[in-house]
């Protein structure tokens, strides 16, 4: 046996060229057997089937201008669009009086702004920006929506509605549940027993109970805490329930990403001689919220949606006010409750698909410290 | 004679009904290097994690540089702020940057100035040979790099012990030295050092003492030079048979 030593380094070579392109990928990905091309035949025709069936109904056979409820009504008609555009503005803004809609556009753009200076990463003054849209604005907004004060006419809550009801309802309770959910989570984990189980007691008790329940008792058994003769608004109350509500829930998503951090870092930050509360937030919660954010996120889209279910209570969100104009007698026709339901999922969808994007978007920005 | 930067007398752990450190007497001065050593479960991380309370011990007195280790929480952080750590694992945030991590306790805890904080942190990083690594994150490092990242944040405190709980133990064999490297120039620098470690070489290079553990309680103590050429206890002799081959 002789031993052996290179002399001249192996050329190092770029990888073979494979063969790339549609055709390759139609042919090994997807007509790759005989079974698998039959399916992939039957789901594009199932597809375009669908997509087919939808754009006919909403396009072609669609109806786009009528004066009433006539023309929707005609033998083969299509979508009722007319009805949306007669009711648009009641599904944004109720029946909030329209000589003071402006309030309402103003909470709009003052909220749209500075959420956009918060989630555009390229924007600076974050910190002030945050103080601003989590302490300032609910102030101003509660006070222009609202209004008795300042000049401004009372506009009872009753009188809001559509998407009004619905932003308010859910931005409240994403904004409350997320620091509420915090102290929850560490409460739960906490040394202290008294802490501990109070916060564990909290987020099973809410948890074990559905939103409408929550909501029910939220609008009838909380005059049973106040003084006598206190009876707390009903969209307060709404608001106060799914906030609570959503706490329970958010403080189990940030246990699971507090539990996903290794012992090590708590270790290394109690070392370098952090208090509890600097190396909760300095160390610990940045790292546990990045884990859960696709959670967080998933919790905050299934809260957006479950706000329609405030309607069991009398109020009127975006779904309940679209429900309430299907009755209109000027309208009511076999294909305005379709119409109204499309385009109510649309609604839905966009403001749902925008946060699910956003969500992989810091994903994404905030991994890239990782990767090599 | 300098005064004790570390003095534990009559120390008792337990982790539930395992009786983990038994009857711990240890004094170290100030400038002092101690090498630990033991087999596993001897219990020789759980002695140095008492000394920063990341362990807590339920019987005897430690004393770090004249405070009292008790349950009072103001002497524990006042504890922490002049002891450094530094772990197998390394133990560094992943989502701060290496100057992050050495700059986040002198800002937080000892209130400095940022520029100062920046300044004095790429002088340790100089000093561990990586300020070139200042703006990466740790996952972007080898591990040896990473061990002197840990090694750089934990001096940024200025503390006046340091503890290394097997700070090469994790590392590629090709990794070991470059750590040791910097351990023994802090070592020569006058640094008040307990090593748990098993690298045997640098322990007879720095140390001043060397400690043997076993079954929670020491064993045997012995400057470097006739700690190994002459162990005088059977069990000491046992185990350095099995490490030094």
């Amino acid at each position: 046996m002789t031993g052996f030593v290179r002399t001249i380094d192996a050329p190092k070579l770029s990888p073979p060229k494979g063969e790339v392109g549609l055709i390759h990928t139609l042919r090994h990905r997807v007509f790759n057997s005989a079974i698998g091309g039959v399916l992939a035949i039957a789901i594009a025709a199932l597809l375009f089937w669908t997509a087919w069936t939808i754009i006919d109904w909403a396009f072609f056979r669609g109806v786009w201008t009528a004066p009433d409820r006539e023309l929707c009504n005609a033998e083969g008609a299509g979508a009722c669009w007319p009805f949306i555009k007669a009711r648009s503005l009641q599904w944004v803004y109720g029946f909030y009086p329209s000589a003071e809609r402006w309030r309402v556009n103003l909470v709009y753009l003052i909220g749209a702004i500075s959420l956009a200076g918060l989630m555009i990463p390229a924007i600076p003054f974050k910190t002030w920006n945050a103080l601003f849209f989590f302490l300032l604005y609910p102030v101003i907004a509660f006070f222009l929506l609202l209004g008795g004060k300042f000049g401004l006419t009372l506009v009872e809550t009753e009188q809001w509605g559509g998407l009004l009801v619905t932003l308010v309802l859910s931005v409240t309770a994403i904004v409350v549940s997320a620091p509420l959910g915090i102290l929850l989570a560490l409460g739960r984990r906490s040394e202290m027993p008294i802490v501990s189980l109070l916060s564990t007691i909290f987020i099973e008790t809410v948890r074990g109970v559905p939103l409408v329940l929550v909501l029910f008792m939220a609008a009838n058994m909380f005059p049973l805490f106040m003084p006598p003769g206190v009876n707390p608004d009903k969209l307060l109350k709404a608001v106060i329930g799914t906030s609570l509500f959503a706490s329970a829930y958010m403080a189990e998503i940030i246990r699971g990403g507090l539990q996903a951090i290794p012992k090590g870092q708590y270790e290394g930050a109690q070392a370098i001689g952090l208090s509890y509360w600097k190396s909760m937030g300095l160390i610990i919660m940045p790292q546990a919220l990045k884990v859960v954010i696709p959670s967080i996120v998933n919790n905050f889209i299934s809260l957006f949606k479950d706000t329609s279910l405030v309607t069991v209570v009398g109020l009127f969100d975006l779904l309940g006010i679209v429900q309430t104009g299907f009755n209109d007698p000027k309208w009511a026709s076999a294909q305005t409750s379709n119409t109204g339901y499309f385009a109510l999922a649309v609604i839905y969808w966009a403001f749902c698909f925008s946060m699910s994007r956003y969500s992989q978007f810091i994903e994404r920005k905030l991994n890239t410290s990782h990767k090599r | 004679m300098p005064h004790s930067a570390v003095t534990m007398s009559h120390v008792d752990k337990w982790y539930g009904p395992f009786h983990v450190l038994r009857d711990i007497n240890l004094d170290v001065k100030a400038g002092e290097r101690i090498v630990i050593c033991g087999p596993s479960g001897s219990g020789k991380s759980t002695l140095i994690r008492c000394i920063n309370r990341l362990e807590e011990h339920q019987q005897g007195d430690i004393v770090v540089d004249g405070i009292p280790l008790t349950a009072n929480l103001k002497n524990i952080d006042d504890v922490r702020r002049e002891v450094g750590m530094v772990f197998q694992h390394f133990n560094l945030f992943p989502h701060l940057t290496v100057l992050e991590n050495c700059t986040l306790a002198p800002i937080w805890v000892r209130k400095q100035p940022k520029a100062q904080a920046e300044e004095n942190a790429m002088s340790f990083l100089k000093r561990v040979k990586i300020p070139e690594q200042a703006l990466k994150y740790p996952g972007q490092l080898s591990g040896g790099q990473q061990q002197r990242v840990a090694i750089a944040r934990a001096l940024c405190m200025n503390p006046k012990v340091m503890l290394f709980d097997e700070p090469t133990s994790a590392l590629d064999p090709e990794m070991i030295k470059e750590v040791l490297d910097v351990m023994v120039d802090l070592a020569e620098g006058g640094m008040t050092m307990l090593c748990v470690t098993h690298e045997m070489a640098f322990a007879r290079q720095v140390a001043d003492r060397v400690i043997f553990m076993d079954q929670g309680q020491i064993v045997e103590e012995n400057e470097p030079e006739e700690f190994f050429k002459n162990p005088k206890s059977p069990r000491t002799r046992l185990f350095l048979e099995q490490i030094l081959h």
